[in-house]
């Protein structure tokens, strides 16, 4: 059995609109700096992990190697969905664990714009000449808006309503508190897309995009890029002790795809696979929910946001707007969730999200987050999903000092 | 008075003649329900599945108010996931109640109605299925 993981460096660019930049500049800022940070160059690299939805059918990873390093080294395009930056992460530690290498690069990177909507069916509809059933459900037109929604911000409500069905004490304001505590924690984070405060009404009475989900509950679209250097337990001990006490002990590393439930046929489920993820990287590291110091997870919706607590067992069972109404979640509350802003405020450029919630949290356990620091924090853990479904969670711990 | 005009469902599950309801591809092991063609049961893994006729009653588990849609969709309009009675999950509209959150109950019932949805060139009707309160 090969031992720990080690976080020894990490980054993230600033997130939010780099409209000079592309996707290579980011992910060779970030990479850099996660390097640098580690105090490693590209020659201590033995593999690369690349992450990014729509570029890692291009040879996203090859194409970073020119602008930071052409060493020849194994590279990996990674893409899944919204949880594909911690996959990319996850690629590393399993090399790391397979003993194949001793130090690992993963890097996370998004260019998105100003794409609007995401979804599988955004297109214009106009009549055909003929109606012609085609695809595994003889469809003859785009059914989005005819059988329901598909596009994210629906998919995630009616995932949230799911869940207000059968709960009490969830509704909307429930959901809008979500989005009032993410905005005031990004107004502390210099590397968030928006750092602006808006009261519980200001959220309730914005633009409805998909009710619950009002324009504040949404995540935007972003550019950005993150990354992470790991390495072995037996190479961290020849590291110097400023490295080694800067490391951060990768306790948990899970991933998951959606196991069958019926209701597969109206929509993804995206409670299974997260409690799933959360019990299993609750017993690989040997900690409860109680001994985390922080969450970062993936509230890409603020309805995403609740469900999870009770998915990754921050709540009692049914007890997720109790634990909203009582600011649980909230920076100085029980188990602070998303000091970051999350992806609400911070931003979710898609490839770079699940590298960024590592980068929160090894920064929060380095003691180096400046005015968002959570004071002595030991233990934290991130969580991404991606829709289709990939559910990844760390589990990360400081090292003993 | 002339031949009726030519309808065809918007998808493949949803049979018009007679009392329009949906059908779906169970698989004859396990009894899991899939609406799109399947290699092999998502459940069991099996792959024999023959069609269920379903049932056009059902109680509402989730929806969203949509504001903001693709271009070319008329908003706003509820989308909802409802669970048949005897099996099935599906999605569609909640058709002819309005768009007002507080009329909407989650647990409500409602039962499976169709709509035309669009027309081709050559005047053939895009019929589709959505629910109304019961």
């Amino acid at each position: 059995m090969a031992g720990d993981a080690w976080i020894i460096g990490a980054s993230m660019t600033k997130f939010g609109r780099y409209p000079d930049k592309d996707s290579i500049d980011l992910a060779s800022e970030a990479a850099l700096a996660a390097m640098d940070d580690a105090g490693a160059t590209i020659h201590d690299i033995q593999i690369l992990a690349a992450g990014s939805l729509m570029e890692a059918s291009n040879m996203l990873g090859q194409r970073l190697q020119k602008q930071i390093g052409q060493t020849g080294i194994p590279v990996y395009n990674v893409a899944n969905a919204c949880a594909t930056g911690a996959t990319a992460v996850r690629t590393g530690i399993m090399a790391i664990k397979a003993g194949e290498a001793d130090m690992a690069l993963a890097v996370g990177v998004e260019q998105m714009g100003k794409m609007g909507l995401l979804g599988s069916a955004g297109q214009a509809r106009s009549a055909p000449k003929g109606f012609e059933p085609s695809g595994r459900y003889g469809s003859v037109m785009s059914v989005e808006g005819v059988l329901g929604t598909q596009l994210m911000p629906g998919v995630f409500a009616q995932a949230g309503m799911d869940y207000a069905s059968r709960h009490d004490g969830v509704g909307f304001e429930q959901f809008a508190k979500v989005a009032e505590k993410n905005h005031a924690h990004s107004a502390l984070n210099p590397l968030a897309q928006y750092r602006k405060v808006f009261s519980l009404e200001e959220v309730m009475e914005a633009a409805m995009v998909a009710y619950p989900n009002t324009l504040l509950m949404c995540c935007p679209t972003g550019d950005g890029a993150a990354s992470v250097v790991l390495c072995s337990d037996a190479k961290l001990k020849t590291l110097d002790p400023d490295v080694r006490r800067r490391a951060v002990k990768i306790s948990a590393s899970v991933l998951t795809s959606d196991p069958y439930v019926e209701s597969d046929t109206a929509q993804p489920d995206v409670s299974t696979l997260t409690k799933r993820a959360a019990a299993t990287a609750y017993e690989q590291a040997g900690v409860s929910p109680q001994d985390l110091d922080l969450v970062e997870l993936h509230d890409c919706f603020a309805t995403a946001e609740l469900i999870h607590y009770e998915n990754l067992q921050l709540c009692e069972p049914g007890g997720a707007g109790d634990f909203i109404d009582r600011r649980g979640p909230w920076r100085d509350g029980a188990i602070p969730v998303n000091v970051s802003g999350g992806l609400i405020s911070k931003g979710h450029p898609i490839g770079a999200t699940g590298v960024a919630n590592l980068y929160e949290v090894a920064t929060h356990l380095r003691g180096e987050a400046g005015d968002r620091q959570i004071e002595g924090a030991r233990v934290g853990l991130t969580h991404v999903i991606g829709l289709g479904s990939a559910c990844g969670v760390h589990v990360l711990e400081r090292a003993a000092s | 008075m002339s031949e009726a005009k030519k309808r065809i469902p918007v998808v493949d599950y949803l049979v018009l003649e007679g009392d329009p309801h949906l059908v779906a591809q169970a698989c004859t092991s396990c009894g899991a329900l899939f609406f799109d063609r399947r290699n092999a049961c998502a459940r069991c893994g099996k792959v024999e599945f023959e069609r269920k006729a379903l049932a056009t009653t059902g109680t509402v588990r989730s929806f969203t108010i949509v504001h903001r849609a693709a271009p070319n969709v008329p908003v706003p309009y509820v989308s909802s996931v409802i669970e048949l009675d005897g099996g099935g999950v599906v999605k569609g509209n909640i058709v002819d109640a309005g768009s007002d959150a507080e009329k909407f109950e989650l647990g409500m019932k409602v039962r499976l109605t169709t709509f035309a949805c669009g027309l081709d060139e050559e005047g053939t009707e895009a019929v589709a299925f959505g629910f109304t309160p019961v």
